[in-house]
């Protein structure tokens, strides 16, 4: 008998091939920035995959506790340096629900308008770095020529392209300039038909939906548990969006919007016959539905946009002043999330007395959503590591903070 | 050349070595400027697909010397070679690739008997000779000492060795109409109107080209099959480790492949020099009339197989950049599930169809040898042989 179970062992030993670990990233082309992914793998397959983050850390949020409130606000530009307005809008409101302030409606139609662009911009950010990591380089030139529009908007009322610190606790920086928003709606009837190119060419594409389709599938369970966030949380099947459930006064922003959450409920979308079809080999929670879910959130913030600059058009031209940089916070505690392109961003913010806040903390939603790459990994192959990371959309800057 | 030369230069050797120097120099120059224009075509193509311009300063409005100074900047490059790499077979590894892919070209009739050196079987030899170039991107890959560079050797073992199957039985089934292996033989039997190129031949020819095609693309490792430097995946796989003038040698021997490839399908399906519409001999620039007007007609024919070969590359410019890139096991699945059974089942077709329709649906019956001197002697011989 126990010569059996030795022989067992012998064959098991013989038959077992060696394991293959490594190394990929900071330094590789589809980590998207400074990601580093320990790969343990047997042949193609991956056997284990451990991310190790911290390249991009900044202290970003002891930074937060050195400065004041005002002048934390480019801080927040560089967490998710993707979606900068988005990032400003969370620490905005959470620094002005201390302070018991609230923005005019003029800002509040602005912030709007910016953040959906923004998060069209993103979007369009992980749509071209996805066809990258996939193997198809031009839907990213698509993807960044419509991007360079929506950052030449941004030029236009804030000066910068990239870190914008445009929404400030208080309000705005600037009112839009004129015939701006006449440019807006340009880029809106433009960028109408790229969203079809974009599927044609990734969506709908045959070896696109070959490599995505049933690639690191999610479930709703293991979404919940790890604090997936965002696209990724709705590309499992939960109908979470904070635009729509989050809290005040981040939901009053939202409130007379009409839009639709867009997440599979029993593997079907709402007003599902105006996008292209769901493939036969696609689940729900794999990779295609958390890219689909990003293409079409793109069309609601364009609908978004364009509700947000018919109001606008009617408010008072008081755009809100942004408090001062020696604003004394009040003592007491506030935690905002808001809804960023990449998922739920957090901002804690202690208040003492002073300028200086006593503790700022951030909770990141790429730090969540990354946990659970090992988990999806594992078992998949090699080329399936940038389809599912990719898929995800990581921006390294949010993570290390 | 050979008879011209021995006629004047009294030891024969000498004679000898100076035609294969001569041949080796034209085919030399061919698959470099072919490499440096298929460079900067392919910086074009991908430049009007992704709706920008491409190069457009370097000489000129169109950007034309781009090439030359991309390979100038490559030739300044550091002579890299990692202290982990296995320093003799890194340096061999991209001459390897060079070679085969090069010495492909010595069979490859760009003519009517146009061609280094004429082989009864140079379908054989071309083939055999193609697939030697995995081993040069297998020995770089390994010689690397990097992990990146060995997934993609491993890669390439596995896509290249499947990928030859399809591919070889693609290439036997107009060898098996023709009844010959000699490939001036096939392309001068697809002379006339276009009805009379093997891709028209039978229904099971027109499949056996597109099979052909997506074979073709997959062993010459060309988007979506470029698996064995993904650089998504594998950073540049194979690759990873080379720069400067090794780098460019593994370039080059990658679109002399690419144009090799394309040359072999348009003279086994695309009549090869044979224009669409039977020009040359309407206007009696054949060997018959005129040995002057014979050659005109070759160079003809030259431009003609140039510009089937050059279209081909640039299909597969397009397809690179279009397509996502396939996964391993999808490539291999494809391979193994749909192209090898499907070729063979175009065999068996091509095979039943000449046993019921000789002549196929075109009027190419026999082959029709262009007279010329040694040429038809050789022809006729190996015709009775074959049969």
């Amino acid at each position: 008998m126990a010569n059996e179970r030795s022989q067992a062992e012998l064959i098991e030993q013989d038959i077992q091939t060696d394991e293959l670990l490594i190394n990929m990233g900071p330094q590789h082309p589809s980590t998207h920035g400074v990601l580093r992914l320990v790969l343990r793998t047997d042949g193609e397959v991956i056997v284990d995959a451990v991310p190790h983050i911290g390249y991009l850390h900044r202290s970003g949020e002891k930074v937060g506790e050195s400065v004041s409130a005002r002048q934390f606000a480019p801080y927040t530009d560089r967490l998710d340096y993707l979606a900068s307005m988005n990032m400003n809008l969370g620490w905005a409101l959470a620094v002005e629900k201390l302070l018991g302030l609230e923005a005019t409606e003029r800002a509040g139609c602005l912030r709007v308008i910016m953040c959906e662009l923004n998060r069209i911009a993103s979007h369009l950010v992980a749509a071209g770095t996805y066809g990258l990591d996939l193997g198809s380089f031009t839907p990213f030139t698509y993807t960044f020529r419509e991007r360079e529009k929506i950052q030449n908007l941004f030029e236009a009322v804030c000066g910068a392209r990239l870190t914008y610190s445009y929404i400030v606790p208080g309000g705005v920086t600037a009112d839009l300039p004129d015939g701006w928003l006449d440019q807006c709606e340009a880029f809106l009837e433009e960028f109408t038909p790229v969203i079809d190119e974009l599927h044609a060419v990734l969506t709908s594409n045959d070896i696109f939906i070959r490599r995505t389709a049933r690639v690191g599938v999610l479930s709703r369970e293991m979404a919940i548990d790890y604090g997936c966030t965002g696209p990724v949380l709705r590309g499992s099947g939960v109908d979470w969006d904070l635009r729509r459930d989050g809290q005040s006064p981040y939901i009053e922003l939202y409130k007379d919007y009409t839009f639709d959450v867009i997440a599979p409920i029993d593997g079907h979308y709402r007003n599902e016959a105006a996008y292209p079809a769901v493939p036969f080999d696609a689940v729900v929670g794999d990779s295609w539905h958390r890219f689909f879910i990003r293409m079409i959130e793109v069309v609601q913030s364009m609908a978004i946009i364009r509700q947000a600059m018919d109001r606008y058009r009617k408010t008072e031209p008081d755009v809100g002043k942004p408090i001062k940089t020696t604003e004394k916070l009040p003592a007491g505690e506030v935690y905002l999330e808001t809804e960023a392109p990449k998922g739920q961003m957090g901002f804690m913010v202690i208040g003492d007395g002073t300028k200086t806040p006593w503790r700022v903390r951030l909770r990141s939603s790429c730090f969540s959503n990354l946990s659970v790459a090992p988990e999806l990994c594992r078992g998949h192959l090699m080329a399936d590591v940038p389809a599912i990371v990719g898929s995800l959309d990581l921006v390294l800057g949010e993570i290390d903070r | 050349m050979t008879e011209f030369l021995t006629h004047y230069i009294e030891p024969d050797w000498i004679a000898h070595f100076l035609v294969a120097a001569v041949h080796c120099g034209l085919i030399l120059g061919l698959v470099v400027m072919a490499a440096a224009a298929f460079t900067w075509a392919e910086r074009k193509v991908a430049g009007r697909i992704q709706d920008r311009l491409g190069p457009t300063r370097v000489g000129g409005r169109f950007g034309w010397l781009q090439s030359p100074a991309d390979g100038l900047k490559l030739l300044a490059k550091e002579d890299l070679v990692p202290a982990e790499a296995d320093g003799p077979l890194f340096r061999l590894a991209p001459y390897v690739s060079f070679c085969t892919s090069f010495a492909v070209f010595v069979a490859l009739p760009l003519s009517n008997d146009w061609v280094a050196q004429r082989l009864d079987a140079s379908v054989f030899f071309l083939l055999a000779v193609a697939g030697l170039e995995v081993f040069g991107v297998i020995l770089g890959g390994y010689a690397s000492g990097s992990k990146w560079s060995l997934f993609g050797a491993m890669r390439e073992a596995a896509q290249v060795v499947s990928y030859e199957v399809p591919l070889g039985l693609c290439v036997v089934i107009p060898v098996m109409v023709a009844g010959t292996m000699n490939l001036v033989t096939i392309g001068n039997m697809q002379s006339g109107w276009f009805v009379n190129w093997m891709i028209f031949h039978d229904p099971f020819m027109f499949i056996t080209f597109w099979v052909y095609c997506a074979c073709a693309m997959a062993s010459v490792n060309r988007a979506p099959f470029d698996l064995a430097e993904a650089e998504s995946e594998l950073v540049a796989g194979f690759l990873t480790e080379y720069s400067g003038f090794r780098w460019s040698i593994f370039f080059m021997a990658e679109y002399a492949s690419m144009l090799a490839v394309c040359l072999l399908a348009s003279i086994l399906f695309l009549g090869g020099w044979n224009g669409p519409v039977p020009i040359t001999s309407w206007l009696g620039l054949t060997h018959d009339v005129h040995p002057v007007a014979g050659f005109v007609g070759d160079l003809l024919g030259f431009a003609n197989i140039l510009a089937k070969g050059v279209l081909g590359v640039i299909v597969m410019m397009w397809a690179r950049w279009t397509l996502p890139r396939l996964r391993i096991d999808q490539v291999l699945t494809m391979c193994l599930k749909y192209c090898i059974p499907l070729a063979a089942a175009m065999f068996l077709g091509a095979m039943g169809w000449t046993y019921v329709i000789r002549g196929g649906l075109s009027d190419m019956d026999e082959p029709t040898p262009v007279v010329q001197s040694g040429q038809s002697v050789s022809l006729a011989n190996h015709q009775e042989g074959g049969r």
